[in-house]
């Protein structure tokens, strides 16, 4: 499949969300309970979504979920989000938990079954928290009031008397007095939506909310019972092998199939430029696909790793503005000192450990599949206009997604299960390899940020001019209160030799890390620490209290330096949350080798619902964040991907990651925001920065290598 | 085609294959044994880690008859019964999997870890582990794990 049509069918999707999800339907095939329908379009939570930083369309901003009280008091939270590590089967329940009065171990989250659950468009952007948090909380809200109702008609008193507490309803004056949801419900099939603004608990009541709360899945992920999608196996499946070309763009020429025919019990498929071999025993199938043999034309290359830049800065010429503020002509000409520069990031892959994986299989006239995936509903359709058949004819399951980051938002493996599915009438596996993943994996985007800066007397910031060539709006608004900004973002048709995608907080890593650069750069120029340079700026009081909240951690001292040691910092905005990062590294200066020593991590995300999963988040997001700051880089010419293992693209690893302490600012009353995300957004930034306290070396282009330092410092 | 027997999980088994075979794909797709990962193929990941002989070792780049008359221990034989491995339940208490697809990879390189070292300082625990790659980051909580799992087992308090 060309990038085009990849093009039209993912991001299609995301653009344009389907909503067939027929609700008498899905009401109809649940059984007996309590069941509570919600949504965000429900009018008590418009006022919510407006202060979404992101500013999605209402479409997407239309996250429904079923919330179901059964007859045994256990309860089923139906929701299209999907987990892939970020946490959310248990901090969804969490709230649950909390607004519901029951404990956590009755709670079942169904997620992303595209049958069971209602319509979603695709777990990304740190927005289940945000998002559900409010909604799940006021479902809750909505159910328990009913249940009181059920109780007080089946206790014979008032409401005003009884109490919701552990899974029952209960006398506030005789505790043995009392009926559990199960009993309320038993018989019952009673349907309800949010009516009403719902009155909330406060944080200061919080039982289940704000306490860390282990993960509900890590037994089955330690013993091995945690399914995976190439973990499926169906009786008679064949496990498929795809012939790939050797790079993007490339033309078949012409495909021998007649060596790899000879294999017993082999099925070669060749329709529409999709060759597969197939086979009941996977490596037969892998050793038939080698024996096919087939000739290309590779076009020829516009650009390689070196000449992208150059590349990027002639064929992305589209430009938006996307913020402007005072006059930049005029904020130039007040300015005493301006400094000009350019920041460079290659491409990066989202290198989950689980490789894009699908199986499926026909069921009558409906073709049943699992699939690793952050978009099951797009997917569903994806696969559905592929095989031309109407969406309620395929199903997506619920399953373990291993890594997502913005890599499987597309689903291209999908598209090629389901065909060979059909054409071999078998049930089909597609696992891909990982040379296959390095190969059609959506990168982060190679881009350039052009940065013209402006400063007055006692290091204001006077004019702020921000050019973005391909990495998108994301991050880029300005809270160093600059009088004079413009910020204009650059794309292009032609640029990218292969697919580009979203990547943990899409653009911002690297917004991040030309902005926080370019700060300490003008610090410097002046000679006044970069800390003090950011709190003269930034107005934002949330911001002050931030970087307050990260230097204390810290023990952050001016000028404090050591030989070849140094800190750096970053700040960030990403999903509604503000980031403030100190990293402290040690730089060889003979080999331009960075260890770093440690990271200071503090985020005010309003409120932090399960502080344990925030906490594991941001680690994960900083030691990722290190990978694309000082190792990962796609090595390739033009269409053809260089990089093909972890042999050649080296993410962190453990010896690399330092301690990492990660707090938070006390703003339990306020909206949750993004947790997943922001964090990592400013890890190119502090450790750039670092690198140059320690040992002079400005770095401008990520990865930070050693040789890039050892450049630098000549 | 040959027939290979092992003992798995202390149960022998027979099975029919080619002796070249890789045992990461015999475990996952000829005896369903589906916790073992792929991740790269060519051991540079570590999510296929098995212990052989007590040993971690790398499933994804041996041929099944290299294990022939040899004790294999897949993340599924760790816990007896419901009793989970000192390791499994410690990366239970320290939350040290987010996708979990490394994990099992993770905890059997741990374990063969302790098997050749039951006190490791935290340089042995981070050298030892170094090689099984996590894209979740969850690198801190893995050696917190295998540290107070080590303790664990020798009858300290965590």
């Amino acid at each position: 499949m060309n990038e085009k049509q990849i093009n039209k069918l993912y991001f299609g999707d995301v653009d344009r969300p389907v909503r067939s999800m027929d609700r008498r339907n899905f009401i109809k095939k649940l059984g007996g309970g309590l069941i509570i329908v919600f949504s965000l379009s429900t009018q008590a939570f418009k006022s919510r979504s407006e202060d979404d930083h992101d500013k999605r369309s209402d479409e997407e901003l239309d996250l429904n979920a079923y919330l179901r009280i059964k007859e045994d008091g256990t309860v089923d939270c139906y929701t299209g989000k999907i987990e892939m590590g970020q946490g959310i089967i248990t901090s969804l329940a969490q709230v649950l938990s909390e607004e519901l009065e029951v404990p956590m171990n009755t709670i079942n989250m169904v997620m992303g079954d595209t049958d069971l659950c209602p319509y979603d468009a695709g777990t990304w952007g740190s927005l289940t928290t945000r998002f559900f948090d409010p909604l799940l909380r006021a479902a809750a809200v909505e159910a328990k009031g009913e249940l009181l109702k059920m109780g007080a008609a089946k206790l014979r008193c008032q409401e005003s008397e009884l109490l919701n507490k552990g899974g029952f309803v209960i006398s506030k004056t005789n505790s043995a007095q009392r009926v559990s949801y199960a009993e309320l419900t038993k018989g019952e099939k009673i349907v309800k939506t949010i009516s009403s603004p719902p009155i909330l608990k406060k944080a200061k009541d919080f039982k289940t909310i704000g306490q860390p709360i282990i993960s509900t899945d890590a037994i089955k992920k330690v013993s091995g019972q945690a399914i995976y999608t190439s973990d499926i196996q169906l009786p008679g499946m064949l496990y498929a092998y795809i012939k790939r070309p050797p790079a993007h763009g490339a033309q078949l020429k012409s495909v021998d199939i007649t060596r790899a025919k000879t294999l017993k019990g082999i099925t070669i498929i060749n329709e529409d430029g999709l060759i597969a071999a197939l086979h009941e025993d996977l490596l037969m199938a892998e050793e038939a696909m080698v024996k096919i043999k087939a000739e290309w034309d590779i076009p020829a290359a516009k650009a390689d790793s070196e000449s992208i830049f150059d590349h990027i800065l002639t064929t992305a010429t589209n430009s938006r503005t996307t913020e402007e503020k005072g006059d930049l002509s005029i904020g130039f000409e007040q300015s005493e000192q301006i400094i000009e520069a350019t920041y460079l990031d290659g491409y990066k892959a989202h290198a989950s450990i689980e490789t894009h994986a699908a199986t499926a299989q026909f069921e009558g006239d409906k073709l049943v599949m699992w699939a690793s995936t952050q978009t099951p509903f797009g997917t569903r359709e994806a696969v559905a206009n592929a095989l031309n058949m109407p969406i309620d004819k395929v199903h997506i399951k619920q399953v373990f997604i291993g890594g997502g980051f913005g890599g499987k938002i597309y689903n291209q493996q999908a598209i090629e299960c389901a065909k060979l599915t059909k054409i071999s009438g078998k049930p089909v596996q597609v696992a891909w390899s990982r040379r296959e993943e390095f190969m059609y994996d959506c990168f982060r985007p190679a881009a350039v940020i052009k940065v013209k800066a402006g400063l007055q007397g006692g290091g204001k910031l006077k004019a702020w001019s921000f050019d973005v060539y391909c990495a998108g709006p994301r991050g880029t608004q300005d809270f160093y209160n600059v009088p004079n900004v413009k910020t204009q973002i650059f794309r292009g048709k032609e640029v990218h030799p292969f697919a580009t995608g979203a990547w943990r907080a899409p653009g911002n890593n690297t917004t991040t890390f030309a902005r926080e650069s370019h700060i300490d750069v003008l610090a410097h120029s002046i000679g006044m620490d970069p800390i003090e340079f950011r709190l003269l700026n930034a107005e934002d009081l949330k911001i002050k209290r931030t970087i307050k909240l990260a230097t204390d951690t810290f023990g952050y001292k001016k000028a404090q330096t050591g030989t070849n040691r140094g800190c750096g910092m970053a700040i960030g905005t990403d999903a509604g949350t503000i980031v403030v990062l100190i990293a402290e590294v040690e730089v060889n200066p003979a080999t331009g080798v960075v260890t770093p020593l440690r990271m200071v991590c503090a985020q005010d995300m309003g409120q932090v619902v399960n502080p344990h999963g925030a906490i594991v988040q941001t680690e994960g997001g900083l030691t990722m964040g290190l990978g694309y700051a000082l190792y990962e880089d796609v090595e390739f010419n033009w269409g053809t991907v260089e990089t093909q293992n972890f042999d050649s693209y080296e993410i962190t690893k453990m010896a690399v990651t330092p301690p990492i302490e990660c707090v938070f600012a006390d703003d339990m009353d306020s909206p949750p925001q993004g947790g997943g995300e922001p964090a990592i957004v400013t890890v190119g930034g502090a450790i750039a920065n670092a690198v140059f306290h320690a040992c002079g070396a400005r770095v401008k282009q990520m990865p930070v290598t050693p040789q890039r330092i050892l450049e630098a410092l000549r | 085609m040959e027939q290979i027997s092992f003992t798995l999980n202390n149960k022998t088994v027979n099975v029919d294959s080619d002796p070249n075979d890789l045992l990461l794909w015999v475990l996952r797709t000829k005896l369903g044994l589906t916790g073992t990962k792929y991740g790269c193929g060519i051991g540079f990941c570590g999510s296929c880690t098995i212990l052989v002989d007590g040993e971690a070792m790398r499933s994804c780049g041996m041929a099944v008859s290299e294990v022939e008359g040899k004790q294999v221990t897949t993340i599924e034989g760790l816990a007896v019964g419901n009793k989970l491995h000192p390791v499994q339940e410690s990366f239970v208490m320290h939350d040290a999997q987010q996708c979990g697809y490394c994990t099992p990879g993770m905890i059997m390189n741990a374990v063969g870890l302790l098997n050749n070292n039951p006190n490791p300082s935290r340089e042995d625990i981070i050298a030892g582990m170094n090689d099984n790659l996590c894209r979740c980051g969850s690198y801190g909580r893995i050696a917190d794990a295998v540290e107070s799992a080590a303790q664990k087992m020798n009858g300290g308090h965590e």
